[in-house]
């Protein structure tokens, strides 16, 4: 009996640490729809939303039965094993990097002898807050967004229909030129941390003496933050999936769960990029200051820095929103033009004026 | 026991994709077969404390090649076609190719496993991106400088194998060909 | 049993038989291309197995290159295929035989 929970144990840690991780970022994606219709609707002079609970909180419930029950229709001429294919595929890519996230500070204060039975506790000194640490997560996280423009690529060509097949085309020409941006304009905050580990990026922010990435890598920031909204498919850049444009681009065929599948991968994926950008650049969990309040290592510690993660999170999420109550969208050529002749030119500058700097700094 | 374990499943994921790769005659479905190839490769070199090569395995060929070949398919509209001319010997020359590979391998697992095993010395810290990325930049200069023009005469390549005619070679174009027309007394337009 | 490295070599060995016998059985140029992806990858496990295998970080990088090469041969192949389909309308290589005899 001991030596089976001993074999289990980890697995079961991992387990509940994953399903919570999942639960809380599903839940708050799911927000995140509901915040969308109320801050729109508010910036376009109307009340979103606000009839299934008190100020339409439940919404999100009542969207979720509306997914269930529609109905489930499939095109008669499509490839049928890729079209079922391509939203798991975005929705699969953009749940992943879930498991790098930094929620927060390790706690070190917990003595796991004393409350956990049968030896368990020995040897733990910690209790991180990252479910997995990879020593390339920047890297991870870059990889399973290029792997996610696959459930785009292939929803638009097995709906066999042109307006899916010339929204697909575009969405993902779109999306592998912005990937180049973006990674550039990593480089620079990575060159400042010396390590793709994201929770090493958070501790080299909180030894920098700019504390934040963002001051010294204020070009980075706003390249990564421009290549962060074509990245997701969001206004300005979403003419792939425009209404008036091309009726709604690669998801036009799909109905009920399939689209649910792809709504929740486009919101999960700007989930993705909000952490990414504010582990890079505005220090993820660490709030410059606290460690003088409250004491490092505690419970206390990790709540407020988990509670001001998500803050700057939703602080982001309610950028993407408002930017979409207020740009009008690119047209394709100009978005093109815009991403190979303005925005990675400016990334690459960015690398190496850090370039410089990082050498001045260290000789 | 767990490490075994993982590396079966992924060695099996991998060698079934990758018959699935050869077997489908629609490319699409080779593609993403081959994608299978890839992702399944990549977890084999992250049990084999290789985590950069890893990652740059899915940024770079999952990520960025076959998003390049599936494009191309799906441009060309490529389908499955009944072959018309087969070359015939090709079949049994293929068929001989794999045998002899097939034995060449197990040859070598056999010839691997029966040699003396002498300490291998496992270093975990090879594969971590600071070993890496110094010993591309003192020891291994001089190739990741060559990579460096390979990958820029790449871009040349495409650029120019891309580039349409412009407008006066087009009009010479067209014009030779309406005189070509003319002459021969075909219709000026397909119809 | 502990994978060894006559493990991984076996395992090298079966993906590039079979890249092999698929660019040899393939008609279609990118069907082609994608079985000597394969073998590439084959290759690719090989040189990371030995580097783990004797602690050398030389099989990883070559590694790196072997990818890049991959990807500057996929930029130019890719081209020099649409090039093709757009004055042949087929991708068949058996017709791609303007220059026999």
């Amino acid at each position: 009996m001991e030596s089976v929970i001993k074999t289990i144990f980890p697995f079961a840690v991992y387990a509940v640490a994953v399903l919570l991780a999942f639960q809380g970022v599903l839940m708050i994606v799911a927000y995140t729809v509901l915040a969308e219709r109320k801050v729109l609707g508010w910036i376009q002079g109307r009340i979103g939303p606000n009839r299934v609970g008190p100020w339409g909180v439940l919404q999100p419930f009542a969207d979720l039965l509306k997914f269930i029950f529609k109905e489930d229709l499939v095109p008669d001429k499509s490839t049928k094993f890729v079209y079922f294919l391509a939203p798991l595929v975005a929705l699969t890519c953009a749940l992943l990097p879930i498991v790098l996230y930094p929620f927060g500070p390790p706690i070190t204060t917990i003595k796991w002898n004393e409350l956990l039975p049968y030896g368990l506790g020995e040897g733990i000194t910690q209790l991180p807050l990252t479910i997995a640490h990879i020593d390339v997560g920047v890297l991870f996280v870059l990889g399973i967004t290029s792997v996610g423009v696959y459930g785009i690529m292939l929803a638009g060509w097995s709906s066999n229909s042109k307006y899916s097949l010339m929204g697909g085309l575009r969405s993902s020409a779109q999306m592998i030129s912005y990937e180049l941006a973006m990674g550039a304009s990593v480089i620079g905050a990575v060159m400042l941390a010396g390590t793709l580990d994201l929770n090493g990026i958070i501790y080299a922010q909180i030894h920098s003496p700019f504390r934040w990435f963002i001051i010294p890598q204020f070009i980075g920031f706003i390249v990564f933050l421009i290549a962060a909204f074509a990245e997701t498919n969001r206004v300005p850049f979403d003419l792939p999936e425009a209404e008036t444009e091309l009726v709604a681009g690669f998801h036009t065929e799909y109905s009920a769960l399939k689209f649910a599948l792809f709504f929740m991968a486009e919101y999960v994926n700007m989930f993705t990029v909000s952490v990414m950008c504010t582990v890079l650049f505005l220090g993820g969990w660490y709030i410059p200051g606290l460690s003088h309040i409250v004491e490092p290592g505690s419970i206390p510690y990790a709540l407020i820095s988990h509670i001001g993660f998500i803050g700057k999170i939703c602080a982001f999420l309610f950028f993407y929103i408002w930017v979409r109550g207020t740009l009008p969208r690119f047209r394709f050529d100009q978005l093109m033009n815009f991403g190979w002749k303005f925005l990675l030119p400016l990334a690459l500058i960015n690398v190496i004026l850090t370039i410089i700097i990082v050498y001045f700094l260290n000789s | 026991m767990a490490s075994s374990v993982l590396f079966f499943l992924f060695a099996g994921l991998a060698i079934a994709c990758a018959i699935s790769t050869v077997y489908h005659k629609n490319p699409l479905y080779s593609a993403i077969s081959l994608i299978g190839v890839f992702l399944s490769l990549s977890c084999i070199y992250v049990t084999l404390a290789a985590p950069f090569i890893a990652a740059v395995q899915v940024l770079i060929y999952a990520g960025a090649i076959m998003v390049l070949v599936v494009f191309v398919i799906m441009l060309l509209n490529l389908d499955e076609k009944d072959p018309v001319n087969r070359l015939g010997y090709l079949y049994a020359v293929g068929g001989g190719l794999g045998v002899i590979l097939l034995v060449q391998t197990f040859f070598i697992f056999y010839a691997v496993s029966k040699s003396p095993v002498h300490a291998v010395k496992t270093d975990e810290t090879v594969g971590k991106t600071l070993n890496l990325g110094s010993a591309m930049y003192t020891e291994y200069l001089l190739p990741v400088e060559i990579v460096g023009v390979l990958l820029m005469m790449a871009v040349i390549g495409g650029v120019i194998l891309a580039r349409r005619l412009s407008q006066p070679q087009l009009e010479l174009v067209v014009e030779e060909e309406l005189e070509e027309r003319i002459v021969e007394e075909k219709p000026l337009v397909d119809l | 049993m502990e994978p060894s490295l006559a493990t991984y070599l076996a395992l090298s060995g079966i993906l590039f038989t079979i890249g092999a016998v698929g660019v040899i059985f393939k008609r279609n140029a990118i069907g082609m291309f994608m079985c000597i992806e394969l073998m590439l990858n084959a290759v690719n496990l090989t040189f990371v197995a030995f580097s783990r295998y004797y602690a050398d970080v030389t099989g990883q990088l070559f590694v790196f290159m072997v990818m890049s090469v991959a990807a500057a041969e996929a930029a130019v192949g890719l081209g020099i295929i649409i090039a093709f389909f757009r004055n042949r309308i087929s991708v068949d290589v058996d017709d791609a035989s303007i220059l026999k005899n």
